[in-house]
This record gives structure tokens, sequence and C-alpha cells, in this order.
């Protein structure tokens, strides 16, 4: 209700600033403008935990390469616009391809760089003008309209705004949106549902560098005037300062943010140079210390604060039934993993040596050992995170060991993680969502433009379904950092099988759970079991599995100890002293 | 009498991703070494953790009979309070012999003299690692690097040693000598405090033990008891009553 | 071109290169020790020299101020962290540190400006004043940071960049400044003629990286610094301070840039913002180092140094696109031969 006054009360505010004197209405487009740059910006920062400095350079380049086009060349600025966007997602993705499969500090760095260079080429390139720029571009037409009024400048910025707002928000709930908000985790848990964490990461670069380069675009046109002062470096630190100090969580924090600086700026730059008696960017100082300020003491900027204020959005209701296609699986007994021989060297020191074991359909077998035997190693070299050095894993019919996780993934092998990867601030719902990555198939642009909405829907039932299925449907819509150790490790449970696995891997699900919740899961897996289910569980805890699985792999030293059923296994003389150890 | 050296009292941790402490109390005495057993993800090293100050902890720490609740860890380690960490914590990159003066780091800044002669104690009780002073630490052995984070972690001249697991990853033969050096530091007036999984090792060179089951103290005794004790004999030192712990 | 360009091209770059390999040391120390990747450090390039010159005019540099300030920011701070952490009774001890120096050198300076001294004691004064400031803005800007992501700690960065570079205009005015040589001497070495200061460039630097190699190799502090970038917590347990490491490391950070500053004062034009885009060079020096390795760093400075100064010769309007757009390649090049995958925080 609260929430539903407050987008009334901005959208009334928006409409009627045109009615004040013309210089609310220049500080209302510069606003919808930046506010253009600051939504991708919180989408690469706040959202994928990436940053960049050049989304001043991108703006540039929107800019510049319209005016040239229109002025040298008198092209239709809509048809440059469709170069400049080539052309960014070009740069973008050059810059990105590079710099992404590094550590998370090298985007920025290059991002520097580039913002830097291009600026110092829109200042000597003699077809651009150098520093007096171009002036005299063509303005906007539209519907055989001369968009030369401001007003209707403001509201078509101001539209395109709009629009980004409402496209970004789609984006984000959507099957790519959720993958990309697991991404400041680190990549490997959406790679182990099937997305590829470098394309995520490319998409949301290129997405911001879009967004940059049509305010660009627009600015060139609403200015009709461009010159290389306004797409410097400074300039792009200061679009990361304003979803800084509104907010990098929320695309609204990219809006808030845009305002204060924005407003901030013109008055500083009023006020500074009077106080001081000398003239010069003064204001950032201010911005500077502002920004230490914020991130010291309140890193969710000045929307985290109106967030806390507003009401909880209610939760959407979730269909009954999904009929999303299921995969059939294998009859019981088909083998189903086969580990030949399986090798992995860390440089001179030899983690796993020689493995072989095999699991069949319908069959829970358990892969135990004394810490440090390899089993982690083992568990990763079947998920595909670690290559192998020597040997053959394979799963059904495919040879599995050399593949990355998500080519692992499409194939119906599905895990959890020992260190639990939900995302906290996510409802447990989406984060069970993300396990169906695979199962449907809208790509950015139906997500953007909201046609993902029913097959999203069905995914949305089945992630209802699996948390049934474990027992955690009351906790559905809360935060899942917000549940116990233990059920969170029942919500990895629920989001591998929201996968509809051939073969589920578990990687130590009892580690850290006190007697009852580990009572508790036995139980659920037990259940599971009854049901078809394969599954490999690499654990610790011999007492948890022994009355669980059919068949238990004992590793030690990265190799075999023994294999074979329960009873066996835990009267097998060398399987005692490996659990025990002697001296 | 003997001396009161560590005071844990209703320790709690509870810290996304770590498992669990609840309420957990113990105490070490002075010149003694004190086992903690238990199975895997029980929160054992979780409870050194604590100790050290690396994780936040609510409950009482009292070593040397000064709480540890505002102190820093570089602080516990310049008043003697030393932790090997399960994943050894090494620089890899720097030498053996870099390795071990940089545990005595808190001495030399102190303008300690004693440095060196503690350096020539640390080889003649590790002599393998004199051999290889100038080798980079990451080239060592497992047994060896074992060895050097009980040796850098000696350099400090630590009052209270706490070992997390120190014969992970090993082989039996490797494990038998670090457990031998262990129990031979006794003499030179360390305490210890020790966590194992193997439990019939911890208990035959500690003094006293407790059981650390699901983040709470279970049991506790002199380490000749709980070595003979009924329960701790079939979870820890057999594997006789597997089934009495999970009713399916 | 002929031979004789080449070798006046070449000094340049020589000397320049000197300056980013420098810069290079020192970003990836910090780096390194603190997780900060300090853009910042190009002003106190332009500090150094812009702070000479100032003292070379007998006017009590605009810094003296800076340095008073972020001392008393700095005070309370410690004071605020002290009183809740429970631990006041160390407060007068903390303050002390924190205070006294700062307060001492604005005491020195007021004292010896109007004295005209000699260039050497007026270099030592400048060091005085800006060296300092590195390890102040650490615990005003950094410390509290302390357990951030390296994105947050940029943007911290940046955001101390912006403070720096509006106080330099407010100090030191729009105008530029060269300061006096310390030797006019010329040598002539067949065909090339050597200016007596790009031999001061090269000797000092060279003394100065050897120190630092000696430092960080023979001394215990110096191992202990490479201990905390190799492995933190490592560090922490063997009583290395996490603060103290950074102190440290920020204060060779200002060391670094303040004598950059004072030694290419004489060489080039600087004004209250070139120290930013001569540290960003350093940068790009340090970036083909994979910001870990020193020798790789002072090697992609020597690079650096080159392709400006020979761009300069054959494009000059594009010398600094060029010097930029070679991290691209670089890049590619670190990106390609990278192994390394999964990055967690």
């Amino acid at each position: 209700m609260i929430r539903r006054f407050g987008y009334m009360l901005f959208l009334l505010l928006l409409l009627i600033i045109p009615m004040f004197p013309s210089f609310y209405l220049t500080m209302g487009s510069y606003i919808g403008l930046y506010s253009i740059v600051a939504i991708g910006l919180v989408l690469l920062t706040g959202v994928a935990g990436l940053t960049s400095f050049g989304q001043a350079a991108f703006m540039g380049l929107g800019a510049y390469t319209s005016a040239v086009l229109t002025t040298h060349l008198a092209w239709s600025p809509w048809l440059a616009l469709f170069v400049a966007i080539a052309l960014t997602v070009t740069v973008a993705f050059i810059l990105g391809a590079i710099t992404l499969r590094m550590g998370g500090h090298y985007l920025p760095l290059a991002t520097i760089a580039w913002g830097i260079s291009l600026y110092f080429l829109f200042g000597t390139i003699p077809i651009l003008g150098g520093s007096n720029g171009i002036s005299d571009i063509q303005a906007l037409r539209l519907f055989g309209m001369e968009l030369t009024d401001e007003k209707i400048f403001y509201y078509l910025i101001w539209g395109v705004c709009l629009v980004a707002l409402w496209i970004s928000t789609n984006l984000l709930d959507s099957r790519e949106g959720r993958a990309i908000r697991a991404l400041k985790g680190g990549v490997s848990m959406v790679e182990a549902f099937g997305a590829s964490g470098l394309r995520l990461k490319n998409v949301v670069f290129i997405y911001s560098a879009v967004l940059a380069c049509l305010a660009g675009w627009l600015y060139a046109h609403m200015q009709r005037f461009v010159n290389p002062s306004p797409f410097g470096l400074n300039q792009g630190i200061e679009f990361l300062f304003m979803i800084t100090i509104g907010g990098a969580f929320s695309f609204w924090g990219a809006i808030t943010g845009a305002t204060v600086i924005t407003l901030l700026k013109t008055v500083l730059q009023g006020i500074l140079p009077k106080l001081i008696s000398q003239s010069g960017n003064f204001e950032i100082i201010v911005f500077g210390i502002m920004i230490v300020v914020v991130l010291q003491w309140m890193r969710g900027g000045i929307w985290a604060f109106v967030e806390r204020l507003l009401p909880q959005k209610a939760a959407r209701p979730v269909a009954r039934s999904s009929d999303l296609d299921m995969r059939i699986q294998p009859m019981k007994g088909t083998p189903l993993l086969k580990v030949t021989d399986v090798t992995k060297a860390y440089g001179g020191l030899i983690a796993v040596k020689g493995m072989n074991f095999d699991i069949s359909s319908g069959e829970i077998v358990g892969l135990i050992g004394p810490n440090g035997a390899g089993k982690s190693t083992m568990f990763n070299l079947i998920s595909g995170e670690v290559p192998h050095t020597a040997g053959d894993i394979t799963f059904g019919n495919h040879i599995i060991s050399g593949l990355r996780p998500p080519r692992i993934a499409k194939l119906g092998l599905s895990r959890t993680f020992q260190h639990v990867r939900l995302i906290p601030g996510m409802s447990t719902i989406e984060n069970v969502m993300i396990g169906a990555y695979l199962r449907t198939h809208d790509g950015i642009f139906s997500a953007g433009l909201s046609l993902n909405r029913a097959s999203d829907e069905r995914v949305r039932a089945e992630a209802a379904r699996q948390l049934r299925r474990v027992g955690l449907e009351g906790s559905m819509f809360d935060p899942a950092g917000s549940l116990s150790l233990g059920n969170q490790r029942v919500v990895e449970i629920a989001r591998a099988l929201c996968a509809d696995p051939l073969l589920l891997l578990l990687d130590e699900p009892a580690a850290g759970l006190r007697h009852l919740e580990k009572k508790e899961l036995a139980n659920l897996l037990s259940d599971l079991r009854k049901e078809g289910l394969s599954v490999l569980i690499v654990e610790h805890d011999m007492d948890f599995l022994m009355n669980l699985v059919d068949r238990f792999v004992v590793m030690e030293f990265g190799e075999k100890l023994a294999e074979g059923l329960p009873q066996e296994i835990r009267s097998n003389p060398a399987v005692l002293e490996a659990y025990l150890g002697g001296v | 009498m003997s001396e009161r050296l560590l005071t844990v009292n209703d320790l709690n941790v509870r810290y996304g991703k770590v498992e669990a402490l609840y309420g957990a109390s113990l105490s070490v005495d002075r010149g003694t070494i004190v086992s903690v057993i238990g199975p895997n993800g029980a929160g054992k090293s979780t409870l050194l953790n604590a100790v050290m100050g690396v994780l936040p902890s609510r409950g009482i720490i009292e070593f040397c009979g000064n709480n540890m609740g505002n102190v820093s860890i570089e602080r516990r380690v310049a008043q003697g309070l030393c932790l090997v960490p399960e994943t050894r914590e090494l620089f890899s990159q720097m030498s053996v012999e870099d390795n071990l003066e940089l545990g005595a780091f808190t001495r030399y800044r102190r303008g300690d003299k004693g440095i060196r002669a503690t350096l020539d104690s640390v080889f003649k009780l590790f002599p393998r690692l004199e051999q290889r002073r100038s080798q980079m630490a990451g080239s060592l052995s497992g047994g060896e690097r074992q060895m050097l984070a009980l040796g850098r972690a000696l350099m400090c001249q630590p009052t209270l040693l706490m070992l997390d697991e120190p014969s992970l990853g090993l082989a039996p033969l490797i494990v038998k000598e670090i457990l031998n050096n262990i129990s031979s530091l006794r003499s030179t007036g360390v305490s210890i405090l020790l966590i194992e999984q193997n439990a019939r090792a911890a208990l035959q060179i500690s003094d006293y033990g407790y059981v650390l089951e699901n983040g709470e103290i279970a049991l506790e005794g002199p380490s000749r008891e709980l070595a003979n004790n009924p329960r701790v004999i079939e979870s820890y030192l057999g594997i006789g009553g597997v089934e009495a712990k999970i009713e399916c | 071109m002929d031979f004789q360009t080449l070798l006046i091209l070449a000094q340049d770059a020589v000397t320049n290169s000197a300056i980013y390999a420098l810069l290079a040391l020192s970003l990836i120390l910090v780096f390194g020790v603190t997780r900060v990747i300090f853009v910042a450090q190009g002003e106190f390039v332009s500090y150094g020299a812009l702070t000479l010159a100032s003292l070379q005019m007998g006017v009590m540099p605009g810094t003296v101020w800076l340095l008073l300030m972020l001392a008393g920011i700095a005070a309370v701070m410690e004071t605020f962290r002290l009183l809740t952490s429970g631990a006041g009774q160390e407060l007068p001890r903390s303050l002390a540190t924190v205070l006294v120096p700062p307060l001492v050198i604005a005491g020195l300076v007021k004292v010896c400006t109007p004295l005209h001294l000699p260039l050497g004691w007026q270099v030592l004064l400048t060091m005085l004043i800006v060296m300092p400031m590195g390890p102040l803005l650490y615990r005003v800007a950094f410390r509290p940071l302390a357990d951030a992501t390296v994105l947050v700690l940029l943007i911290a960065a940046v955001a101390v960049h912006f403070v720096l570079v509006g106080l330099g205009l407010l100090f030191f005015g729009a105008e530029g400044v060269r300061t006096p040589p310390f030797s006019d001497a010329q040598f002539q070495f067949g065909f090339l003629s050597v200016s007596g200061q790009s031999l001061w460039v090269y000797v000092a630097s060279s003394v100065f990286i050897a120190l630092l190699a000696w430092f960080f190799n023979k001394t215990l502090y110096g191992k202990a610094l490479r201990a905390v970038a190799f492995n933190r917590n490592g560090a922490r347990l063997v009583g290395i301070s996490p603060h103290l490491a950074g102190t440290f490391s920020f204060a060779l950070a200002s060391a670094i840039g303040c004598l950059s500053g004072v030694l290419i004062g004489p060489v080039t034009t600087l004004y209250y913002d070139s120290g930013f885009l001569i540290g960003l060079k350093g940068f790009v020096g340090a970036i083909v180092g994979g910001m870990a390795s020193y020798p790789l760093a002072a090697f992609g400075a020597l690079i650096v140094g080159f392709s400006e100064s020979f761009s300069s010769f054959w494009l000059s309007g594009y010398k600094d696109v060029v010097v930029f757009t070679m991290i691209i390649p670089v890049l590619l090049w670190r990106s390609l031969s990278t192994v390394h995958y999964e990055e967690e925080e």
C-alpha cells in the first residue's frame, strides 16, 4: 500500500516538474540521464559484484558516434543509435572477455585505462573536433516532429529511464537474473546448475554499457553539442559515487543517488568557489569525504534506510502444480556413473590415485574416509569443478571427465555444497528456483520484456513442490540466510532436486549439524531413496550413513581402501584401522 | 597444586558457515596436555578458533588470569597463546628459516634477545627443518610442513600451544613421529590443547580429555579414564555401537 | 629518426621508467598488504613537488594543514574506537602517536619556512610533511574498512583520490610548478649528453629500490610485510597485526610518492592533478606484473616509459592513449596465461 503510494508520488513528481522554472527542468533531465547510467551500474556493481569506471566513456561513445554520424554524414540519429550500440557492445565484449576471467579487480582497472584513453582520443582526433567538440548536432525526430522542446525531451529521457528500470527489474526476476544475483558468491554454484558464470558476467557488463551508451546518445541530441569533458574518468567515478550513496543494491538507489549527487553538485558548485574565493571543482572534496563516510557507516547507502522503513513486499502466491518436463529415470540397477582409474595430482602431491567405483540407478552410495583422504577431491572430479589428471569418469553414455560443470549439469548430475552456497538475502524459494536453470530456456530479452512469466511460474511451482518434498514449505518466502544451518543444507538439497537430476551428489551434508538435525536429514534422504533417487554421499561420519546407504566406498590416502555393504565395511579391519588410527 | 592456564566458560559461537558451539566449557592447567576429541563437524576447530580470537564468540575466555574478551589475535600471540590451525597457514613463498623467524615476530618487537637460541632448539627438535632451512616452505612434504607449523609456533615461546588436527592427512609413520614430538614438548614446559580425530592417539599422549559432540561437551575426564569409558570406546575407539546412534 | 634523437628519447624513457617503477612497487606492496588498489598514490607525487615548491618560495605549504587535519580526525576516531571497545587506558599513548609527530613537524615547518634553507633540507622537510599522510590516510579512510571487499576498498581509494586532488587545487592553485634541479651539471658521454638531474633520478631511484630489496629480504619487519601479503591469516597467527602492516605499507607509499615527486619536479612541470596520471602509469607497470611480482612490475614500468617516450615522438598527441591502451593486450596475455578461475572474497 505504502509502496504503491510511493510509486504514485514519484510519477506525479516526474509529471509536474516541467511546470517549474526551466532550471528544475534541466536538473530533472540530467537526473534522468544519470539514472539510466546508474541503473546499469547497480546491476553490475551492487548485484553482480563487478564494477566499472568506464560508464562515462561508454556514454561518450554513444554521444560521439551519433554526433559524428549525424553531422558529418547526415545520418538519421536513429540509425546512428544502432551503430553506437553495436560499437558499445563490441567494446564491452572485448573488455569483458579479456578481464572477466581474472580477478574481480581487473575489470575496474581496465575500465579506468580505457576511460582515460577514450577521453584523450575525443580530445585529439581531428574529426571529433578536439576539445571544442562537435556542435549543431541534429535534433531527434519522432513521428515527423522535431524534439527540440526541452519539456518533451525531459519526458523522453524519463520515459527511457522508466523503461530501463522496468526491464532491469524484470531481468532480475528471471532465471538468468537469479543466476546473476548469485555471481557475487563465486561462480561455482551457478555453474553447477548449468549457467556459465563468465557469460553472465559479460552479459551484465554489456547491458550496463548499453544503458550508458543510450544515455550518451540522448545527451548528444538534448544538448545538440558534445565535447570531451563530460565523458572523462571523473564523471565515470561520479557514477560509481551515485550508486554508492544512493544504494548499490537497488535500482531505486540508483535514482536516489543520481538525484542527490546531481543536486548537491549544483549547490556546491554555487557555494564553494565563493566560500573559498577561488574557482575549481571543489565539490569533489565533499563527494570524496561523503563516500568514505558512507562506506564506513552505512554501506547500503540511502536506499537501504528507506527500504527498512517500507513494509515487506507481499509474496506472490504459487501455482499448485508444476508441469515442467521431467527426465525419465533409468531402470533400477542400470549403470549410471563409472569411475575408472581416476587420478588427480596437484604438482607432486597426489590427491586421488587410481580410483575405481561405480553407481547404479536407484542406489545410495556413501564415499567415506578419514579427513584428508581425498574424498572431496574425488567429489570435485565428478562434478567437474577440478580437472582430472588421468583416468575416465563416465556418466550414462557420456565421458564427463574433462567437461566443465555446466556441461555435466546438463547431463543430469546435480550437487550440494559442503559450505552452504545460498544467496542469503534472496527468498528460499528463489534460491531453489536456481536449481531449475536448465529446465526453462528464456533468454535475457524475453526476461527483460517480461515474456517469461508463464514458464517462470512453472519453475516457481516446481521449486515449491521440492520444498514441500523436503518439508520446508513453511519457510518458502523467508530469506534463505535466516534459516538454521541444518535447514540451509536441506534447502541446498531441494535446489539440487529442482534440477530434476539422474544422480544427486551430496558433499558432507551432515557436517556441522546437531544430533537431531542429523537424524532428520537421514530420514529425509531415506524417504528420497524410496522415491527411486540415485545418490552419492561424501561423508566423514560413518554412523550417519550406516543405515542409509546401500554400499560404501572407503578412501584413504587418495586410494580406495575398501568397498562393500555396510555390514562388511563395519567389520573390515583395514577400515577400522584407517578410522581409528594406531600409534 | 597446578595452576589454571586457560579457562573457557559457556562459550557460544554461531557465525554463518562455521560449525556452531553451544555453551562449551573447558580448562587447561599449566604443564599439561589436554585433548578434545569428537566427530567431524562437532565444532572442534571452531572451539580453537574462538579461543584464539579468529572467530567472534560469546562467553568467557580467560588466559593466565586475564579476560581475553576484547584482545586482538596479535595480543593473544604476544601473551603466549599460539594456534597451529588445520590449514597450517605457512608462508609458502618464503624459506623455512624466514617462516621460523616470523614465528618470533612478537618477541622481536619486544626486543627479546633469545630468538637465536630458540631457533637452534627448534632445529634440534626437528633436524629435518635445519636441512631444509633455505628451501621454500611450499616445497616441503606434508609431514615437514606440519613440523614447520609446529616449529613456527614454538618460536614465539608459547605458554599454551593449540594444535588443530596435527595428524591430518599424514602417513601413519609420520603421524607417530609428530605425536612423539608433541608429547616430548611437555618436558619443555609448554602446555598443549590438542584437537584430534585420531582419538586413540590423542588420549594416549594427553593428561585430560574432552569429548565434543554436536557443539557441546558430552564427556570429560582424565584421558586414561576416558579411554576406558564404554561410550567413548563404542563411539571413538571401536565401531561397536553404531546402530545406537541413529534410530531410523 | 637519427641516433641522437633515439638516445635522447631513451634517456627520457629511463628517467620516467625509474619513477614508474618506484610507484609500481609501492602499489603492489599496498595492494598485497591491505588489498587496497591505491589509485590516490599519484597525489603524493604532486604533493611532494608542490610542497617543495612552496617551501622554495618561502610559503607555508597547505599540505601542512592537511597533515594536521588528518591527525585531528585520526585522533577523534582513535578516541572513539578505544572508548567503545573498553580500552580507554591505551588512549594517551595512542593519541600521542597520532598527534605529536604531525604537531612537531608543523612547528618545524613554521620555523624553517622563512629561513630559505638549502635545497637538501627543504627536500627533507617536504618528506617529513608528506610521508606521515600515508599512515594517517590509512587510519582515517581504510582501516575501518579492513574487512571490506576489494571493490569497496577501491571505491574508497577513488574517493580519497577525489579529496586529495580537490585539496591540492585548494592548497596550491591551478598553476603548475617546476622546482629547481638538484644539479645543473651536464655530462657528456660520447654522443650522449646527460643532465645532472637525470642522473639524480637514476641514482636516487636505484638506491631506493636497493634499500627496499634489502628491507624486504633482510629485515624482520620487511619479511613481516611480505608475509601479510602472502598469507593474511598466517601472519595474524604469528602476531603480525594487519593494522601495523597497513600503516607501514602506506608509509612506504607516501614516502615513495613524495620522493618521486621531488625527483621529477625539476624535469616536468607538475600541476595539482598531474600526479594522478603519473600514478596510473605506475599502475600499468604494476598490472604487467600481475599486481604481485616486483621484478615484473619494474619491467612493466620500463615498457611504459619507453612506449610513452617513443610514442610522444611519433604520435605526439596520442602518447597517453598509447600508454593506457597498452594494458588491454597485457591483460589479454595475462588472461590467457592464467589458470586461476574462481575468485572468492
